[in-house]
């Protein structure tokens, strides 16, 4: 790439941390699909005279944070007001932390895009609270009025903010990825809840003007977003025109950044200290901070202790389940299953919009008992899968591999089985005999195909080329 | 069951914002079992209406009590209503409520003092005994100078802001006034002690009978506290005072707090800052009145803002969001944060040689109503008040007789816990000159 060109981008990302209550009050944290404004009590909303009381949890899972990601815990860090004003935001000020983060200077390892190991670093994470959230009635019912429920308001939110060490859209949705998974391995977060996590990007071309895009709350986005801005910059840039220092915002949906320089934009956010919280005073903490086995050291166990490849170590290992599903049945066969779950489980549950976590592992289990003991065929074993997956999306009970096999006949045809087929193939086909009897050896195989269809894919193709090679030369002789 | 507390008293000195004719307690042998208590309009209580004096909250209900409130209602206290003050606090005469001005029960042609206008005048004019106000530069204890009753601020800490509305937080407290340093001491031991909804608080309870005992008492007489802008008639009747202790047994030293120099300027920036946040959520989305417009929330937010509150709340609010932006925090807000250090040194400096700092709460007598026109001229008045506020120490004020037949008020000051100290203190004063 002309280095002239080099893209640079950095990231500030909020994730919401998975605590029972609150930041600063009692309230329950689980307000997902719970009717709106149910989920609050003074403190939350925000009423005259009520104060911010810091919960310990949060703190706590910060500090995981912090030292998953190698940061530095200074001896305090303090919480700050960020005062602007929003109808969403009930004390018209974010209590949020500013020049006293609670860890700074630490680093995540990712993989480049030549598949190298590389260090991005981490400049600071803090503690803020979320806000509330506006909900617009559209469509034909769209009123002269926005609607606000506050039961997210004061969910905790880390903030991580990256220097801008990455160099590509890929690498930046790599960095998210491997972020996501290691809060999933501390488990302070839950990346399936709906706006948990959301993304500013910094990002400019060498030399030229920084952008911020605001707004981005999907992995997809990220890359979207930035590619749709890399590709907006080189545009100005040939035609020798000025990338403006600005603020944009990502329109999700028609996948383009558009300028935001609305009036309520242009803040002063007059950050002060939160006179109602004291300074936090917890880098003693961190020694009681336990770590679990992290993404980086699972895969390096997956490989070592069940002789699979990196790369199937690497994909089982992004995901905290899918990583603990395999374990569950690693011991059928380690590289059958990391081979099914890999390469063929999670693209069917893909597929079918479906979590790891809706299918049960036993019978995932017993598929692969069944390939490895030799009683179906990989192919008879992808109906299987995709006949189980079906049931189950459909919120049936999952049926057992053995008994949709027993049901659909799809057991591996064996021995004597194939003779009948093969003599009928032989004798509906003599034109693809003679060109295999003249030494066109390409005829048997569609011979062979022949007879795999008859048997909707029970035979196994080995096998069968051996029985049918045999049965032509017969015929020879 | 409950006790009921028929409160018919006429408020001739508009004293309150809200009244109940009928105070309901428990009657459940606390200390406070059927006694008539009026709180501030400033501290939340569930179903009173709570407005801190301003149009912005009119009609607002709070869901919840305060909780030195919970805790007047534990101690059995009838709570029979909400005392006037200046606008969320914010003034020194209590001219600066959207409910009219408090007069003081000694001359109503004179201000009551302020922001705690309301307590200290339904004490005055036998309303009540006991109340609660607010104290963020002086506003417990310039109303209780003015209006001849006892106030306390207690140490920063000391008492739970939990359901105070917040004017300055890192400045203010919840304290009690009473007619005697008896009932004060009262009603202090019913309020204090530490809270967990308040993170502020320290796990202090205070449980005490005052003395009256000075002898070899240290008080300490800081000469700022008697120089210029000071009345020297309100000096000698306080210079007064000092030598009756004296002649109780204790001791006098003079002493210095140079730091006092920009005391009300780092307050004034301080609380004005604070202030500038702590009011920003009222906006219109949620409490008081309607103000009608057809502009986008942003315009709508200004609309309300400059319909429903008074001249000197937007004039601070003003001053407060220009001394937080960007550009002038390091030479405004973060400088007021060194001075105010320094004059936390300097009264813990002070305060190691001596026991207490004595000198008058507020530097004249009651002003006539409308005398104090120009904002910066009241600013000043507070100069004796705001340095206990800023260094976080006890201070309480006790009448000490009278200049052109108004009230005058002697302050002692005590080191940060030592409520107990400069409650004392006062008791002694007090039984003496009974």
């Amino acid at each position: 790439m002309d280095t002239d060109q080099q893209v640079i981008i950095g990231l500030e990302i909020h994730c919401q941390l998975n605590t029972k209550t609150k930041l600063f009050c009692g309230c329950s944290a689980e307000f997902q699909g719970a009717p709106p404004n149910t989920h609050c009590c003074p403190i939350c909303l925000g009423l005259p005279g009520a104060m911010p009381r810091l919960n310990k949890q949060a703190v706590i899972y910060a500090l995981k944070v912090a030292k998953a990601l190698n940061l530095e815990v200074p001896e305090y860090s303090e919480f700050s007001r960020k005062n602007y004003f929003y109808p969403d935001l009930p004390k018209a000020y974010q209590i949020s932390q500013y020049d006293k983060p609670i860890a700074e200077k630490g680093y995540l390892e990712i993989e480049n895009d030549e598949g190298h190991t590389k260090v991005v670093r981490i400049t600071r994470i803090h503690l803020e609270e979320d806000p509330g959230r506006l909900v617009h009635k559209t469509g034909r019912d769209r009123a002269g009025y926005s609607l606000v429920d506050y039961n997210r308001s004061s969910i905790p939110l880390i903030e991580i903010v990256t220097e801008p060490d990455l160099r590509s859209p890929k690498e930046a949705r790599r960095f998210l990825n491997k972020l996501r998974s290691t809060l999933e391995y501390l488990e302070v977060f839950d990346g399936e809840r709906e706006g948990a996590i959301r993304v500013d990007a910094n990002i400019s071309i060498k030399g030229h003007n920084r952008v911020e895009c605001k707004n981005i709350s999907s992995y997809k986005g990220v890359e979207k977003a930035l590619n749709f801005e890399i590709t907006r910059q080189r545009n100005l840039i040939r035609r020798g025109q000025y990338i403006t220092r600005e603020t944009r915002h990502f329109m999700e949906g028609r996948g383009i950044t558009t300028s935001s320089r609305s009036k309520e934009e242009e803040n002063d956010y007059r950050y002060f200290p939160e006179p109602d919280l004291r300074p936090l005073r917890v880098r003693s903490w961190l020694d009681g901070v336990e770590l679990p086995e992290l993404p980086d050291a699972r895969r390096d166990r997956f490989m070592r202790d069940y002789g699979i490849s990196v790369n199937h170590a690497r994909t089982l290992t992004g995901d905290l389940k899918v990583a603990d599903f395999y374990e569950q049945i690693a011991g059928v066969d380690p590289n059958l299953a990391a081979t099914w779950v890999a390469d063929i489980l999670l693209g069917e549950l893909n597929y079918r919009s479906m979590k790891i976590d809706e299918i049960p592992a036993i019978n995932i289990g017993d598929l692969i008992a069944l390939i490895r003991d030799d009683a179906i065929t990989d192919k008879s074993g992808v109906e299987v899968l995709r006949t189980m997956l079906d049931h189950c999306l459909n919120k049936e009970d999952c049926p057992m591999p053995a008994d949709i096999v027993a049901e659909a006949g799809l057991g591996k045809v064996k021995g004597g089985e194939f003779d009948a087929v093969i003599a009928s193939v032989v004798e509906a086909n003599p034109q693809a005999v003679s060109d295999y009897l003249a030494g066109k050896k390409g005829a048997l195989n569609f011979l062979v195909g022949q007879v795999m269809k008859e048997t909707r894919g029970r035979a196994d193709p080995k096998v069968l080329n051996a029985q049918m090679s045999t049965y032509l030369d017969a015929l020879e002789e | 069951m409950e006790g009921g507390y028929i409160f018919d008293e006429k408020d001739r000195h508009n004293a309150f914002i809200s009244t109940l004719d009928l105070a309901l307690f428990e009657p459940n042998g606390g200390p406070l079992e059927g006694i008539p208590v009026a709180v501030k309009d400033n501290i939340t209580t569930v179903g009173i209406p709570t407005t801190c004096g301003s149009r912005i909250l009119e009609g607002y209900v709070p869901p919840y009590d305060a909780h030195v409130v919970a805790l007047l209602r534990k101690a059995g206290a009838a709570i029979v209503g909400k005392t006037n003050m200046d606008e969320f606090g914010m003034g020194t005469t209590t001219e600066n409520s959207a409910f009219g001005p408090v007069t003081n029960p000694v001359d109503p042609a004179r201000v009551p003092g302020g922001s705690s206008g309301g307590s200290a005048a339904a004490i005055a004019s036998g309303m009540v005994d006991l109340a609660l106000g607010s104290d963020t530069g002086g506003s417990i204890r310039c109303p209780a100078a003015f209006c001849g009753v006892v106030g306390l601020k207690p140490t920063f800490g000391r008492v739970s802001r939990y359901g105070l509305i917040a004017y300055s937080n890192s400045l203010e407290q919840i304290g009690p006034l009473g007619k005697t340093v008896t009932d004060v001491n009262t009603l202090m031991s019913v309020i204090a002690g530490p809270d967990a909804r308040d993170s502020t608080t320290y796990d202090r309870l205070y449980d005490h009978t005052p003395n009256s005992d000075v002898k070899g008492l240290r008080i300490a007489v800081p000469k700022e506290y008697f120089g210029e802008g000071v009345d020297p008639a309100v000096a000698a009747k306080v210079q007064d005072a000092i030598a009756t202790l004296e002649g109780l047994g204790a001791e006098t030293v003079e002493c210095s707090i140079p730091s006092m120099t920009y005391a009300l300027a780092a307050y004034y920036v301080t609380c004005t800052s604070e202030a500038s946040s702590n009011l920003a959520r009222f906006d219109g989305v949620r409490y008081g009145p309607k103000v009608e417009t057809v502009r986008s929330w942003h315009d709508e937010f200004r609309d309300h803002r400059g319909a429903l509150f008074g001249k000197e709340v937007q004039r601070r609010i003003l001053l407060g969001t220009f001394a937080l932006s960007a550009g002038y925090y390091g030479k405004y807000y973060a400088k007021a944060q060194v001075a105010r250090e320094n004059v936390r040194r300097d009264f813990i400096r002070v305060l190691k040689d001596a026991d207490v700092i004595a000198g008058p709460t507020m530097p004249s007598i009651a002003f006539c109503l409308g005398e104090k026109s120009d904002p910066l001229s009241m600013y000043l008045a507070d100069i004796l008040t705001v340095p206990a506020n800023l260094a976080g120490v006890p201070a309480i004020s006790v009448p000490c007789g009278t200049v052109d037949r108004m009230p005058v008020g002697l302050q002692i000051i005590g080191p940060h816990f030592a409520d107990e100290r400069v409650v004392d203190v006062a008791f002694a004063f007090e039984q003496e000159v009974a």
